[in-house]
C-alpha cells in the first residue's frame, strides 16, 4: 500500500510540511525533511523549484528563486533524495510545475520518483483533463498518487469529479489565493470547509494555504484530515535557520 | 490539416489550458461564453463601431512607392501605426473591454512590457470608466517612464511586479496571480495570443480585423483579395496572428513570421523562440519557449521591448513546426536600419518591433509582380529615445 494512503488511516489529523528543496541552503534538503519528520510531522511535500510559479505568493516565489541560484535542479534534487528511504518513513510528495517535469520526460520523471521512494505528485498546472487523457497510466504505473486541487470557486459536479479520479487525498485550497496571502479563517472559510466535509467525498482531504500557526491549524483539521503548512514554514526557515524546526513543529501541533 | 485551433482549444499539439485549479472558473467561463458574445449582433455593432470611431479604422492600406522601387517589387503597408494609441494592440483592447463588460465584470487588470498594451488597456478602461491594474517589471518601468505616465494619465494603477526578472513575463505571472485572488469581478486582459485557451483564439480574433481589411483593400487596389506574402513581427504574435487569420488555409499566400534576433541568434542575448525554444509550458499554453535544459524560463533579450517574451502564441509554434509560415530572425542592428531606412524612404517612423519586419526585405528577394503586404504594427513615437541613442542622433 502507498505511504499516502497508509498514513491516511491514522487515528489523528496529519500535519504536512511544504519547504522548496534547496532553501535555505542546496544542501539542506535532506537534514529538512529528518528533522521535519523526527518532530512529528505526518507528510513532507517537496518543492521543486521553478523559475515562474504562478500560483505561489512571495514568500514561496523567494525561496524558489533562492534556491535556482542555489543551483537547485531536477536532477540535483534526484540525487540528494537517493537514499532518502534509508532514514525516513513517513510520506513524501514532490510538488512542483509541469515544465520541469515535461522536460525530463514525464515517464522519466514518475520512473524516479518510484526508484527513490516517493509517493506522490502535486503539480498545480497539470490540469484535471489532461492528467486523466494523457498521464494517469504512467502516474499508475510507477505507483504514484497524483493529488488534485479544489477551491471555494470549484463546482459540485467538479468536484465530483475530481473526487472520482482521486485516489490519496484532495488538496483543499483555502480560499481563493495564492499561497500564503491570508491569515486567519474567517466565516467564509469555515462555512465552505464544512460544505465539502458534508459532500462525503471517497478521499480524505487536507486543507492548505492560508495555515501558519496553532489557531489556523485547529480550525483546519476540525472540518479536514490535515493541513498543509508552507509559506509560514519557510518565513520560519528564513528568519530562524534550519536548526530550530523542532520548535517550529511543537507550536503547530500544541 | 487545419491551421486554425480545433474545438479542443488546440493548434495542433500546441495550446491547451495548463492553468492551476484556482484559475479553472474563470478562464472557464470565459471559453464557454466568448464565442457566443462574439456572435451578438450587439456585440458586432459596437466593437465595429468603436473600431471605426474611435480607433480610426480601416486602417489604410498604403501601396508604398518609394520602397517598393527600392527593392524591385510591390510592397504595401498596413498602416496600424495609425490607430488610437499608435499600434494594432487596441483592436484587442476595445474587444476585451466589451467582453468584460458582457460578462459582468467591474475590474480589468493587464500585463505589459514596453507599456504598449498597458496604454491600450488603460485607454479602454478610461473610455469606459473601468477599474484597470496594469502589472508591468520593475525594469520595464524605470526604462519606459512615458508609458508609465500615459498609464498614470488614463488613470490606471501601475502596479510594479518585483518578482523573478521582473520583466514581462513576471508582469504576466502576477496578473495571473492577482487574477487568482480576484476570482468573481476581475476580467484580464491579455495582450497577446498567449496564455491559457481560450485567450490565443480570442485575442486572435479581435486582431483578424487587420486581414479582414486587407482583403478588400487589396481588391480594390489589385483587383485579388490575397498577396503573395504578409510580413509580420512576432512576439507573443498578435499582429501576426490578426495579419495571417484570413490567409491561414490559402497556403497560396505565404507567411513570414519575424522573430527579434537581438545581438545575434546565438549570442546568448536573443528572443528567436522558433530557433531557441523548446516545446513546453508558459502562462497556461503549450507552445515553444526559450528554457534552460532544466525546464526553467530563461529571460529573452531584444532591442524592441515587445518582442522579448520567452514563448511565442501556440498558433504560431504550429506554423512553425508545420512549416505553414516562414520563419525568420532579425538583429538588433538589421532591424534598427531598416527603421531609419523607412523613416528616411517613406516618411514613417516605426515601432521598433515593426522595423524587425521591414528589414525582411533586406534578407529576402522577392519577385518584381510579388505583393508584398507588410504589417506596420506600431508607431515609433515610444522608440524615439532608442533611436536617438542608437544613431547618436
Amino acid at each position: 500500500m502507498n505511504r499516502i494512503n497508509k498514513k491516511l488511516q491514522d487515528d489523528k489529523k496529519l500535519l504536512s510540511i511544504y519547504f522548496s528543496a534547496g532553501y535555505p541552503g542546496i544542501d539542506d534538503t535532506v537534514t529538512i525533511i529528518q528533522d521535519l519528520e523526527k518532530s512529528g510531522v505526518d507528510m513532507v511535500e517537496i518543492g521543486l523549484p521553478f523559475s515562474d510559479p504562478l500560483a505561489d505568493g512571495p514568500t514561496i516565489q523567494k525561496s524558489s528563486t533562492q534556491a535556482l541560484k542555489n543551483g537547485m535542479t531536477t536532477n540535483l534534487l534526484f540525487k540528494q533524495l537517493e537514499n532518502i528511504r534509508k532514514t525516513v518513513d513517513i510520506p513524501l510528495i514532490i510538488m512542483g510545475y509541469f515544465n520541469p517535469m515535461l522536460q525530463y520526460g514525464v515517464e522519466a520523471f514518475c520512473k524516479t520518483c518510484q526508484d527513490i521512494g516517493i509517493d506522490g505528485l502535486i503539480i498545480p498546472d497539470l490540469p484535471v483533463d489532461v492528467y486523466n487523457e494523457q498521464y494517469k497510466s504512467t502516474f499508475e504505473k510507477y505507483g504514484l498518487i497524483n493529488v488534485f486541487l479544489i477551491t471555494p470557486q470549484t463546482s459540485v459536479e467538479r468536484i465530483r469529479f475530481i473526487d472520482s479520479i482521486s485516489n490519496g487525498f484532495i488538496y483543499m485550497v483555502s480560499s481563493a489565493s495564492v499561497t500564503g496571502s491570508s491569515s486567519g479563517f474567517g466565516k467564509e472559510q469555515t462555512q465552505y470547509f464544512k460544505r465539502i466535509a458534508d459532500m462525503n467525498l471517497k478521499n480524505p482531504q487536507i486543507i492548505g494555504f492560508g495555515i501558519s500557526n496553532n489557531e489556523t491549524f485547529a480550525q483546519a483539521t476540525q472540518y479536514a484530515k490535515g493541513a498543509i503548512i508552507g509559506s509560514a514554514f519557510i518565513k520560519h526557515l528564513t528568519d530562524k535557520g534550519v536548526n530550530t524546526i523542532n520548535q517550529f513543529v511543537k507550536n503547530i501541533l500544541n | 490539416m487545419g491551421y486554425n485551433i480545433n474545438d479542443k482549444g488546440y493548434y495542433g499539439e500546441f495550446g491547451g489550458a495548463y492553468i492551476p485549479e484556482m484559475l479553472y472558473p474563470n478562464v472557464e467561463e470565459l471559453r464557454q461564453n466568448y464565442l457566443k458574445i462574439m456572435a451578438a449582433p450587439s456585440f458586432k455593432e459596437e466593437f465595429d463601431q468603436l473600431l471605426k470611431d474611435y480607433v480610426g479604422r480601416p486602417s489604410p492600406l498604403y501601396f508604398a512607392k518609394r520602397l517598393s522601387d527600392r527593392y524591385n517589387t510591390k510592397v504595401y503597408l498596413k498602416r496600424e501605426d495609425l490607430n488610437h494609441t499608435g499600434a494594432h494592440k487596441v483592436n484587442n483592447t476595445i474587444g476585451q473591454i466589451l467582453m468584460a463588460q458582457r460578462l459582468g465584470k467591474k475590474r480589468i487588470i493587464a500585463e505589459t512590457g514596453a507599456g504598449q498594451h498597458g496604454v491600450a488597456t488603460a485607454t479602454v478602461c478610461a473610455l469606459m470608466g473601468m477599474e484597470c491594474i496594469v502589472y508591468m517589471g520593475e525594469i520595464d518601468i524605470a526604462r519606459q517612464a512615458p508609458n508609465v505616465a500615459r498609464m498614470k494619465m488614463l488613470g490606471a494603477k501601475v502596479v510594479p511586479a518585483l518578482s523573478g526578472s521582473r520583466t514581462l513575463k513576471d508582469a504576466t505571472n502576477e496578473a495571473i496571480r492577482d487574477w487568482i485572488n480576484n476570482p468573481i469581478d476581475t476580467h484580464y486582459i491579455i495582450g497577446s495570443v498567449v496564455g491559457p485557451h481560450p485567450y490565443p483564439d480570442m485575442v486572435a480574433r479581435f486582431q483578424a480585423i487587420i486581414s479582414e481589411e486587407m482583403q478588400w483593400q487589396l481588391q480594390e487596389k489589385e483587383g485579388r483579395t490575397t498577396p503573395d506574402y504578409v510580413v509580420a513581427c512576432v512576439g507573443g504574435g498578435s499582429n501576426a496572428a490578426g495579419a495571417f487569420y484570413h490567409y491561414l488555409e490559402n497556403t497560396n499566400v505565404n507567411l513570414i513570421a519575424v522573430e527579434a534576433a537581438g545581438k545575434g541568434i546565438h549570442s546568448g542575448e536573443s528572443a528567436a523562440t522558433s530557433v531557441l525554444g523548446k516545446e513546453g509550458i508558459i502562462h497556461g499554453s503549450k507552445t515553444l519557449l526559450m528554457q534552460t535544459s532544466d525546464g526553467q524560463i530563461t529571460e529573452p533579450y531584444s532591442i524592441s521591448a515587445g518582442l522579448d517574451y520567452p514563448g511565442v502564441g501556440p498558433m504560431h509554434a504550429h506554423l512553425y513546426k508545420t512549416g505553414r509560415a516562414e520563419f525568420i530572425s532579425i538583429t538588433d542592428d538589421e532591424a534598427m536600419t531598416a527603421g531609419l531606412g523607412l523613416s528616411k524612404l517613406e516618411g514613417i517612423i516605426p515601432a521598433i518591433e515593426t522595423s524587425h519586419s521591414l528589414a525582411v526585405l533586406d534578407q529576402k528577394t522577392f519577385k518584381p509582380e510579388d505583393i508584398v503586404v507588410i504589417n506596420l504594427s506600431g508607431r515609433g513615437d515610444k522608440d524615439l529615445q532608442n533611436y536617438i541613442d542608437y544613431f547618436k542622433l
